[in-house]
Parts: structure tokens; sequence; C-alpha cells
């Protein structure tokens, strides 16, 4: 996983509840068997005015210069600011891959769907809940204010305003743990293969019939 | 010892270990995959040089990108083949069970899981699809996960979890003739919105849940996701328990009795403490339709589309601005004047036997409407799609002009040639109404199986509990 600890970048405002991560990355994006190359597809049905299929070249394709991620201010944007409920909807894992491959590190919203939000902490992209008012001035800050630049502190939970004001995130010490050191997940669970090996043992004998693949 | 709710119960009993800063590892019992979101696990898994845990606790199935129709020359779309054939080298060179495409048990995993027995109370049950909170209508706990859970799970057979706040959901009384599970959980979720289960895990209580089939659980536990929720239960009884007797991967004899005994204690203790109880009186929910792009956006069959102005919330103003414009639908038009050109009956949702009754029994001896283009039935199972041809359900749908199609995820993604064309308006039985969610600018109305019946042969929504009633 990449490592996560400061990160100083331009935040694109995305103001609407319930993205959902259909919307994020479009079905027809799934069908590829690798963890790459999601990125010219994020968003693909609000950011083309045509339809998108897996293969097509991007320069080719017909932008929706209304769309936010199209605003020439937005380009270097690494930081989005979401509203309620970001991340809704299907498992995709791909949907924080496009987001990622798109040059995003940083998710800030006032709520998250759980399962995204769990996706994200497991390959680098920062989720960040702040707020309704903290969220409410961010994006007003974001509006007037071209080239609108924050930083995170991952280490110090902070995210520092360029009016010098700082705002607190919280975030579980496991997680800020595997951010901060790009752990992989799973070597931290095999540490404790003894202990899952003895409990599946004793669910072995005690209810014999979870262990039964027959048919 | 202190009271617990049926999700305190499955948690202690899979937790293998827990640390200081509250994060645990939960032992999986089942493991379900299928092509979507398995591919890049099982690369991690051989990249990293490791070996799955336990094959015998997973089993495969394709669902997402089959063909619904004839299927004797495989996939035609290059890429879905190849994201199915994947599967299929993934399992046949590590040894995992898959049910493959032409395998008569094949199916929608959710619907295959049960149906095979390989869902049992008491168990853990992830897959790489959000809808496997299907499962817990078993009191099991199930959720689904990503596909870096995927591969963790393969790897260890645990995942690293937070325990979620305890949420009950009580539907007490008697549904009318004609309102079924899909109209209760569309309902629910009208009621706390699609965020209102966010880090939760709902168990849905109360006389309606008792009374209602373990396919009806299974309908309202399978979109506890759509009210935020990654888990939603029903706690075991005799309706539970005399639905698995004699399923293939179900326990048989002496087994059997020791689980039924164990199974028998798999509910919320009479005292158990919920964070937050949400109540619902059954008589009141009527048949239900969404008229947005989010599954809270959703009104009574005898209601109208409501109007952005009379709602408070800018943002949420602005959205259910976009969703009008996105449905090409007017405030105050009333539910029963909106006419869909295509019917969807399948999906995880909605693709089970008890669900194809009910469709066929609301086709009342009519014809699909003029002004529907497609009228689609596909099956959750090949197993259920046999059944019903027992039934003669099959053609009772063929001779009202319904297509009768191979079993598979369909329509309800539209990841396979199953799509709805911009500006299409379906009547879908299945769980998602989000923008493009069944083809690109196709727009989506979320109904039950009898509600959809009905509009594919009256041409627009009806209010079918006055045609039963």
């Amino acid at each position: 996983m990449e490592k996560f600890d400061k990160h100083h970048g331009v935040v694109m405002p995305l103001d609407r509840h319930n993205v959902d991560t259909d919307a994020i990355i479009p079905k027809q994006f799934l069908k590829s068997i690798k963890r790459s190359g999601f990125g010219h597809n994020l968003f693909d049905e609000w950011r083309y005015h045509d339809h998108g299929e897996p293969g097509m070249d991007p320069g080719s394709r017909e932008k929706n210069l209304d769309f936010v991620l199209n605003h020439p201010r937005y380009q270097d944007a690494t930081i989005l600011l979401g509203r309620h409920n970001f991340g809704c909807g299907s498992s995709r894992e791909h949907a924080v891959w496009a987001l990622m491959d798109h040059g995003f590190r940083v998710v800030i919203a006032p709520s998250f769907a759980d399962i995204f939000f769990n996706n994200a902490l497991k390959n680098g992209l920062l989720p960040i809940v702040l707020d309704e008012d903290d969220i409410d001035q961010l994006f007003t800050a974001v509006l007037e204010t071209p080239g609108y630049r924050i930083r995170v502190d991952l280490p110090a939970q902070q995210i520092s305003l360029p009016n010098r004001h700082t705002i607190h995130f919280d975030i579980d010490p496991f997680h800020k743990d595997c951010q901060i050191r790009g752990l992989d997940d799973i070597d931290l669970t095999l540490q404790h293969a003894a202990e899952i090996r003895s409990f599946e043992e004793k669910r072995r004998l005690t209810a014999p019939w979870l262990f039964n693949n027959q048919n | 010892m202190s009271s617990k709710t049926l999700y305190d119960k499955l948690w202690d009993s899979h937790l293998v270990r827990q640390d200081e800063a509250g994060t645990a590892l939960i032992y999986i019992d089942r493991h379900l995959i299928h092509e979507v979101t398995s591919p890049q696990a099982f690369e991690g898994l051989r990249l990293a040089g490791r070996k799955p845990w336990r094959t015998d606790s997973i089993l495969a199935v394709p669902d997402h990108n089959v063909p619904t129709t004839d299927r004797s020359l495989g996939i035609a779309d290059p890429i879905s083949r190849l994201q199915v054939e994947t599967l299929d080298q993934n399992c046949a060179e590590l040894g995992i069970t898959e049910f493959l495409m032409n395998d008569p048990r094949q199916g929608i995993v959710h619907v295959i899981g049960p149906e095979q027995g390989a869902t049992l109370p008491g168990m853990t049950v992830v897959c790489g699809d959000s809808h496997t909170s299907t499962h817990g209508a078993f009191g099991a706990l199930a959720f689904g996960i990503g596909t870096s859970d995927v591969e963790h799970v393969l790897a260890t057979q645990c995942l690293i979890l937070k325990k979620s706040k305890n949420l009950e959901i009580r539907v007490d009384g008697q549904l009318a003739a004609g309102v079924s599970a899909k109209d209760v959980v569309l309902a629910i979720i009208g009621r706390i919105g699609t965020a209102g289960g966010t880090g939760s895990a709902i168990e849905f209580t109360g006389t309606t849940l008792r009374a209602m089939s373990m396919e009806g659980r299974m309908t309202v536990c399978n979109m506890a996701i759509e009210a935020g929720a990654r888990a939603g239960m029903v706690a075991v009884d005799d309706t539970t328990i005399n639905y698995l007797g004699g399923r293939p991967y179900a326990p048989k004899g002496e087994l059997l009795d020791r689980a039924i005994e164990s199974w028998r204690a798999l509910h919320s203790d009479p005292d158990a403490r919920f964070a937050r109880s949400v109540t619902l009186d059954a008589g009141l929910v009527l048949p239900q339709v969404t008229w947005g792009t989010s599954p809270e956006m959703v009104s009574a069959i005898n209601e109208v589309v409501p109007d952005p102005d009379d709602e408070a919330d800018s943002v949420k103003r602005d959205g259910m601005r976009r969703a009008l414009d996105y449905m090409d639908l007017k405030p105050g038009t009333a539910i029963t004047d909106i006419h869909p050109d295509h019917v969807f009956i399948g999906s995880c949702t909605n693709a089970r036997i008890e669900d194809l009754r009910a469709a066929a029994a609301a086709i009342r001896g009519r014809k699909v409407a003029a002004g529907i283009k497609q009228a689609l039935v596909v099956p959750g199972s090949g197993l259920v799609k046999r059944q019903a041809e027992t039934e003669g359900l099959d053609k009772l749908f063929k001779d009202a002009g319904f297509e009768w199609r191979e079993p598979g995820c369909s329509m309800c993604l539209a990841m396979n040639a199953d799509r709805l064309a911009p500006g299409d308006r379906c009547a879908s039985t299945s769980n998602r109404n989000f923008e493009g969610r069944q083809g690109q600018g196709g727009r989506t109305h979320l109904v039950s199986p009898a509600m959809a019946a009905a509009a594919a042969v009256t041409g627009h929504f009806t209010d079918i509990c006055q045609e039963q009633g």
C-alpha cells in the first residue's frame, strides 16, 4: 500500500450528496482484471458526453466542460471535497483505484459509506470525516479561491488552511499507523496465524457442520 | 452474563483476537466469489507467494458478466469472457469449487449460496459484493467487502474489523394483499435514508419479519446496504430451519440435529440493548415506487412525485432537481401516471421462486402493454429457472409477451449485454436506481415483482392492492 504521511494539494469540490461508486466508476470498466488504468474513466458518465467503453482513447472523447473534474482550475487537484454518504452503493474497490489513478490522495466528506471508507484505507487513499460546518466553510473557500490548496498532516491529524486556520480530524490508531507506514495488513494478520489456527480447530470441534463442503 | 443482540452473538463467536485500539480479527466461515471483484485478489495472492488458507470455505460462480441468452456459444464480449475465464482458471488452479456458467446450479451468487445450503445460520459470510447482506436472513453475519479484503480472506480466513453499532428495525403487523418484502424494505429506506444504517448492523425484528418466508427475509436483508448498513440480519426460527433441510451443503442427520440446537440460540436476548430502534407499522405500508436516483427517493403508489421546492436542505434540494431532471419527471405527477417502457424482473433482490410466482400471478391473463419495448424475466439461478418451468411460470410469462432468460445479474447492473438505452424507463425489481446503473442514461424505478409485472401489463404503475383486494 502507498504510504501516507503529509500531503499538500489543490482541492476539487464535488457538491453532491450520495455520490455512488457506480458514478465514480461505471460498470463497463469493472471488466478489467487489473488494478490500474481506471483514472481516465473516473466519473465517466459525468465527465464525458459520449458513452465510454473500455479501451477508448480519452483524448478523442467529448468532454462535459460543465463537470468540475474538467474545469481548468482543478486539473491538478489531489484532494476531493465531497458531501454526505460519499462512496455509497457497490463494494467495487475499482472506485478507489480510479480516484487514485487520477491522482487523488485524500477525500474529505461529512460521511462515507462503510465499504468505500474501508477500501480507501486499504489503498492509501485517506478518507477524512469533518463536521458539516467545516465542510461548508471549505466549499465556500474553494469556490471563492482559484488554486485553493490545503495541507493534510496525518501524523498530527490536522488540516492546515491557507488562512492559517487548522482543523483537527479523527482516525483510529490502527488505520493511522497502517497509512503512515504503508503496511500490508495481510502480513499483520499472518503474524497471528497460530491464533487463527487454534480458533479454527476449536470451531471445527464445536461446529463441524461449518467445515462440511460436501454436496 | 449480559444480554446480547444477535449481532453481538455472531461477533463474539467469530472473534479470534481483539487489540487495545478496538480493531478485531474476525474469522470467516464462508467466502463467496464471483468474477468481477476477485481477479486482482488472486493476482495479489500469487504475487505475494501466498496460498488460500481454506479452499473448502469458498464457493465461486460467474454471474455479473454472463449472457442471459443462449450460452452454447459462450460469451461474445471478449473482455467479459476473459474475466469469466480468469475466474475459471483461478478456481481450477487452486482447487476451489466453482459452478461454471453452464452448470445447472449456476446463478446469482446471493441466490445460489442459500439455495445450496452454503449459507448457514451462525456463519460469517463475505463476498466482494455489497449485496452479501442478503445472507443475514439466515441469522448469519454477512457483508460485502472490497477486493483487498477478498485477498485478505483468501490469505488469512479472517478480516480486520471494528464492531458496528446495533440498529434494530422492527416491523409489526400484517401486510396488505399485494404488499411484499420489497415494499417493506423500500419503505424503511424511505424512512431512514440511504445513510440511515451507516456504521450499523441492522437486525430486522417484529411480527411481520417472523411471518415472512426466507425469500422475503432475503429481499429485506439484501437492501440493508441500500440503507447504508453493511450487514442486515433476521433471527433464526422454524422458517429458517425448515428452509435448510435437505439442501446439498447443509448438515444432515445427527449433525443437523446438533446444528439446529445451536442455531436456536441465534436471536437477540429479550432485554438486549440496541444503540437505536426504529419501528414501522406494516399495516400502513403501501406498494412503493422510486422516482429518483437514490433508493431513498421513494413514494407510495397513491402519492405524487415530490416537489424539490418543499425541501429545506439546499444540497438535498439540488439533488432532487438533478434526479427529476435525469428521470424526466415533473413534481406533482401521480406515481400511477408514470409509464415505463421496459420491465426487468430479476436480480439478487427479487429473482427467487417466490418472486417469480408473485410476478406471474400479477399478470392475471393479460398481455404486455403496447408501450413496453422489452419485458425481461431473469431467474436468479438455474434451479430457480427449472422450478419455475416445472410450475409452468415460464409459459405464463412467455404467453404474456415476456422474455424468459438464463440466470445472472443481467440488467440489474448491465455488465452483460442486457441494458437500457439512454432515455429508457424501466420498472425494475433490482436494488439500485443510480444514474446509469441499468445502462447509461437509463431511468430506473425500483419496485416489487408484482408491481413490475402489473406495470408490464397495464403500461403504468398500478395500485396492485386494489387489483388484488
